[in-house]
């Protein structure tokens, strides 16, 4: 049969955050306007991996011309077609309009949040299909492989990496090629290659869009990994929760068997290579390599004490390597273009790019790719647009639960795995939750022990102990009832923690407390010996609302607007606010029409 | 390998490799507490209770789980690791009852031991606390009781019923501060697919897995006027209890033990030794008679009631192989409440059997349904060894000052082949001196079969080649029935223990037990036998008697009826 060629083609996004913006919905809208039109012979839809833009989701691309659209709804359908398939009109309403210069900008291209960018890992994600093996092949895809198997030893191939600086995306950072040499000199008829895809920060999804996107770049990296430690077999470790993630590896590997770059003797190069996905059931703490393994296995995920290290003693006791999804996305690129033109990119310790996720009060919410070495500065106010409206910035938590806050002083940073290190923070995966000043920072603190006890495995005694002690005392603190002496109390905890626990994990679960600590501490002290959350948040400690007799005109209104009957007055008078029974929901401020009602 | 160089607290120290921080300090004599350590199970590197600071890398490092390399220095004395250690059990205390003085394990608890020796006081815990476990406690039975609200998490019982048992009846649950070690399901223990062999209990280094006492069913029955109260007690039991009362492990106290038990009241002081020698008579012949018939061999003893708890479960396929004769306490109390009764004129009803056992199943054994052939449950109470000893104390019994005791008459009588029963291959051995003599007419020389493990042995009777295998521990155990099962066994008789090392090491035995302690009780068992007169069970004088005046013959009616039992599949799990 003889391939249609097509005028157009119209990306749509299918990642999971413009899928729960109505992606799907869209995309049916799209084919069945096509369809009436008759243009389903020249126009072809087809569905991406993320952008890296979610906050403006839905996102189509339209090509030949690459017009970026977003927010695209059901009912923008027929415009759409009408105007730019049609009649070959740019829909200005749906293009992406610059928050700063309030421009809109019909190309992906000049896009700030893209500009800055340089992907790597990402480069395929938006452009191609993700359950289309030849779109990945057309784009360069296993060329790497071809290379490593066909014209590379092993020693070869870890040499190019250790070569490229290239350091594990996960959180450690330890130098990749390092990890796998270590592998390699293992002595064992088995060994087994892992892929962490167990992502579980608070925020963070640059995994599972990489997944989504480009499965096939990660799955070329196993590849690679395992033939240069001699491994045979390998494992892709999802949590349950990445439906779609899992979906598009099981397509991916089974197109990448029937291709012959899985399976035996692939490259004819005599090398075997098979590929497993093992759904993870959504513990943290999987994420931690021996509790992964143990996992993978049938156990109950626990770590246990290194060494042995999995390069030695791994999954069943055999030397494993083991990595990181957005690690393995960066081999493909450096065995296809050499380590000397990878490590051009990247700050002196730390090379390449890093991907981030984005949240928290930024206008750009979504998934960045920079170069290491770009400033917090620029990733927060030149990428994600700043912060909202009257946002002052306070801090960005990097690192998840395991990291720490970067304050205002620290904005011109150039980021990197030792900077970060050096300011109490961490890389981490690459989550990255931007806060403004209406942020409680012992509230945040609370936040993320909360989340690492309750992700806490349970083994280790000052894990599980520990860190639940840590949070009751944020939780008095937060409820106002800290006491003098609960913030010594908090360090030599969290010392402690950090000093003797079992695990990554626990080791990093003091690190938010910390940070806190270091840059915030006036708040905790706020909290405890002034009864105040400075930020407003922690409710218990909200400031009574106070009434100005001089102001006041005695109307009533907030009397009437009190839920919880505190207000007390003379009509036409004045009234007042019983202390012991407001709640400081602030009502009777909003509804006072004098602006007679302030927090006190 | 050559020796490996390390500093401990500034001293040079050469250990072999493969040696853990924590062994290595304590070949220079300092013992560094641990709470999840036990050197018959895998690392776990839970309680960080052992931490010393690596002086290189200027990390703290769980010492149990740290093998020591060349150079390394480490100090257990440091600032850093002296704080770190404290912190964690302050960390421990601070979600733990704290009520030693009502609990089961005060004055055998680690946990205690450590508080006292780190001396932690009450303010450094007070200023820890805040929300505490509070978890309903598992005490309906039949063996043992759980309270999780004591337990600190080592993992130390669920790598026991994992590795060394195979059964895997616990398992940590829940995250974090919920953290618990508990059953499938929360299922209590009667309902689940436990041995009751109480190994989690001798490992358990608190009270969070203790026996069910039956001390006080026992009092009663002592005290009540209108019951004639029998003990028996176990084999292993003359070579432990002396333990409880400040022995050396393997101490042999046979006489204090039937004198204090006379002390405490009850009316007969007897031993399981006496039907151990009936169990080999009918056991015996039994596997004679298989032997002869080739009919479900391998023969697989039975006298372990845990092992076939296990069965029950885990290889119902194998039950025929099982010999269907009971256990010695279960014969016993047989005997007691028909031959004995009807001997000294006593009314069956009145008699009350207690027997001093070295396990927890027994506890369950003598609740099973098939347990009444007497007419009566035959045996009513069941105490193990630490339950007899606080008996003793409670009653202000000077152990040590006590003057040696005979066993009553009749039922105390028994040969050296019946104490051996006291310790793993002990039954083996028994068996084979009977069944040798009785087919060829000379004696056996001694097996000699090791304590740990899996053994095995060829000897020829006659014309025969007979292949004897043993195993304690069940995941041993286990082994030896996959092959039965694939039909890939090579033996014809089987003892199975499910305990290491027998009965010596049985989960009602004094703590804390070692393998060094019970090595030790089952050489004193050894020796009490090779001191014995009379060493085969056929030749002791009250068990020929017995046949003659009321059983008949081996495996005849009555004994069938009164002697053997059957067994009922289980579900898995």
């Amino acid at each position: 049969m003889k391939d249609i060629i097509y005028r157009s083609h119209i990306l749509i996004c299918t990642g999971t955050g413009c899928t729960s913006s109505g992606a799907k919905k869209m995309r049916i809208a799209l084919e069945d306007e096509l369809a009436e039109r008759n243009l389903n012979k020249e126009v072809k839809i087809i569905e991406t991996g993320c952008h890296g833009f979610c906050e403006k989701g839905p996102i189509v691309v339209v090509y030949p011309e690459g017009v970026f659209y977003c927010e695209v709804k059901s009912e923008d359908i027929p415009e759409l077609v009408e105007e730019h398939l049609l009649k070959g009109r740019i829909v200005e309403r749906l293009l992406f309009k610059e928050p700063v210069t309030e421009e809109n900008i019909p190309s992906y291209h000049d896009i700030q949040f893209y500009k800055k960018q340089e992907r790597i890992v990402l480069s395929n994600c938006g452009k191609i299909d993700p359950e289309n093996i030849d779109e990945y092949i057309a784009l360069g895809g296993y060329e790497a492989v071809g290379k490593a198997l066909s014209s590379m030893s092993q020693k070869d191939v870890i040499a190019e990496v250790k070569n490229s600086g290239l350091r594990g995306r996960g959180g450690g950072g330890f130098p990749t090629g390092l990890k796998w040499q270590f592998a390699h000199e293992a002595v064992s008829n088995k060994k087994y290659v892992i892929c962490n895809a167990d992502e579980g920060d608070p925020g963070a999804f640059m995994d599972r869009s990489l997944l989504e996107g480009d499965p096939h770049r990660v799955i070329e990296g196993m590849i690679i990994a395992g033939y240069a430690i001699g491994a045979d077999e390998g494992y892709l470790y999802v949590r349950a929760e990445y439906p779609l993630a899992i979906k598009r590896l099981e397509k991916a590997i089974s197109q990448a068997e029937d291709y012959g770059l899985l399976g035996d003797d692939l490259f004819s190069s005599g090398y075997n290579f098979k590929l497993h996905i093992k759904k993870g059931a959504g513990a943290f703490v999987c994420g931690e390599e021996t509790a992964l393994m143990a996992s993978i296995e049938g156990k109950r995920g626990m770590p246990r004490p290194r060494p042995p290290y999995p390069a030695n003693s791994g999954l069943w006791g055999k030397p494993t390597n083991i990595n990181n999804v957005e690690t393995y996305g960066n081999i493909p690129y450096i065995i296809k273009n050499g380590a000397e033109e990878y490590s051009k990119i990247g700050t002196e310790n730390s090379k390449g790019t890093k991907v981030f996720a984005l949240t928290g009060k930024i206008n750009n919410t979504g998934l960045v790719e920079v170069p290491m070495g770009t400033t917090l500065r620029e990733v927060i106010y030149d990428i994600g647009g700043g912060l909202g409206e009257g946002m002052k910035y306070k801090a960005v938590q990097t690192g998840g639960p395991s990291g720490g806050c970067i304050t205002s002083e620290h904005l011109d940073l150039p980021i990197d795995y030792d900077s970060l290190l050096g300011v109490g923070a961490m890389m981490g995966s690459g989550g990255m939750v931007v806060m403004d000043d209406g942020t409680c920072m012992v509230d945040v603190a609370r936040f993320f022990l909360n989340f690492t006890q309750s992700e806490s495995c349970g083994k280790c005694t000052p894990c599980r102990e520990g860190t639940k002690r840590m949070l009751e005392i944020l939780e008095r603190i937060c409820e106002g009832e800290g006491e003098d002496g609960d913030i010594a109390l908090l360090e030599d905890l969290a010392h402690h923690i950090k000093d003797t626990a079992l695990c990554g994990l626990g080791q990093t679960a003091p690190n938010p407390v910390l940070s806190t600590l270091k840059y915030f501490r006036h708040e905790y002290e706020a909290h405890i010996f002034d009864h105040k959350c400075p930020a407003g948040v922690c409710k218990d400690l909200a400031s009574a609302y106070l009434i100005d007799k001089e102001t006041c005109v005695g109307c009533s209104i907030c009397a009437k607007a009190c839920p919880v009957d505190a207000i007390t007055g003379t009509p036409k008078e004045s009234y007042q606010i019983d202390d012991d029974i407001c709640i400081s929901c602030g009502v009777c401020a909003s509804k006072c029409p004098v602006s007679a009602i302030s927090q006190g | 390998m050559s020796k490996i160089n390390i500093k401990i607290d500034d001293q040079a120290v050469q250990v072999e490799p493969g040696t853990s921080l924590l062994n290595a300090a304590k070949e220079i004599g300092i013992e560094i507490p641990y709470l999840c350590y036990h050197p018959d199970l895998s690392l776990h590197g839970a309680c960080r209770v052992c931490v010393v600071e690596d002086l290189k890398s200027g990390k703290l490092v769980a010492s149990c789980a740290t093998p020591v390399t060349e150079g390394m220095e480490f100090s257990t004395r440091s600032q850093r690791a002296r704080v770190a250690r404290r912190r964690n059990v302050e960390l421990l205390l601070a979600n733990h009852p704290n009520d030693c003085l009502g609990c089961d394990r005060n004055g055998t608890c680690e946990l205690q031991d450590i508080v006292h020796s780190l001396g932690i006081r009450s303010e450094d815990v007070e200023r820890l606390e805040g929300e505490r476990r509070e978890v309903e406690v598992d005490e309906v039975g039949p063996s043992l009781k759980r309270d999780p609200n004591k337990c600190i998490l080592c993992g130390r019982c669920v790598r026991t019923c994992e590795e060394i048992q195979g059964v895997s009846a616990l398992q940590f649950a829940n995250r974090g501060f919920n953290s618990i070690v508990t059953t499938a399901f929360d299922l209590p223990q009667r309902d689940i697919n436990c041995a009751n062999c109480g190994q989690c209990a001798t490992v358990c280094p608190v009270g969070a897995l203790t026996e069910i006492s039956e001390i006080d069913k026992v009092w009663k029955a002592i005290e009540d006027d209108k019951k004639y109260v029998i003990v028996q007690t176990a084999p292993s039991i003359q070579a432990t209890i002396g333990e409880e009362f400040g022995y050396e492990a393997g101490t042999i106290v046979t006489g204090k033990l039937a004198a204090a038990l006379r002390r405490l009241g009850f009316n007969k002081v007897f031993s399981t030794e006496f039907s151990a020698d009936l169990t080999i008579m009918e056991e015996g012949n039994e596997f004679l008679k298989r032997l002869q018939g080739d009919k479900n061999l391998p023969h697989i003893t039975s006298c372990c009631p845990g092992w076939v708890k296990f069965a029950e479960h885990n290889y119902p396929d194998l039950l025929n192989n099982l010999s269907s004769a009971k256990s010695p306490m279960q014969m016993f109390s047989s005997i007691a409440k028909t031959y004995y009764a009807e001997l000294e004129d006593i009314d069956p009803a009145s008699i009350y059997t207690v027997a001093i056992m070295p396990c927890t199943a027994k506890k369950f054994e003598k609740d099973r349904e098939e347990m009444n052939d007497s007419g009566y449950q035959d045996t009513d109470a069941v105490l193990t060894t630490r339950e007899l000893a606080r008996m003793i104390k409670e009653m202000g019994i000077k152990f040590e000052l006590l003057n040696d005791e005979d066993f009553d008459e009749l039922m105390g009588a028994h040969t050296g082949a019946a104490t051996i029963f006291g310790t793993t291959g002990g039954v083996t051995e028994a068996a084979v001196r009977t069944v040798k003599e009785k087919l060829t007419g000379e004696p056996l020389e001694r097996l000699n079969l090791g304590f740990r493990g899996i053994n095995d042995a060829e000897l020829v009777i006659g014309d025969k080649t007979i292949r004897v295998a043993i195993a304690n521990g069940l995941a041993n155990a286990a082994e030896l029935l996959d092959e039965v099962r694939k039909g890939e066994s090579p033996y014809d008789f089987i003892e199975i223990m499910a305990c290491p090392h027998g009965c010596v090491g049985g989960g009602g035995q004094p703590l804390p037990a070692s393998r060094e302690k019970k090595d030790k009780r089952a050489a004193g068992i050894k020796a009490i036998d090779d001191q014995m007169v009379i060493r085969k069970s056929h030749e002791n004088p009250m068990i020929i008697k017995l046949y003659e005046d009321f059983l008949g013959e081996p495996l005849g009616g009555e004994s069938h009826h009164l002697l053997h039992t059957k067994y009922q599949a289980r579900p898995k799990n």
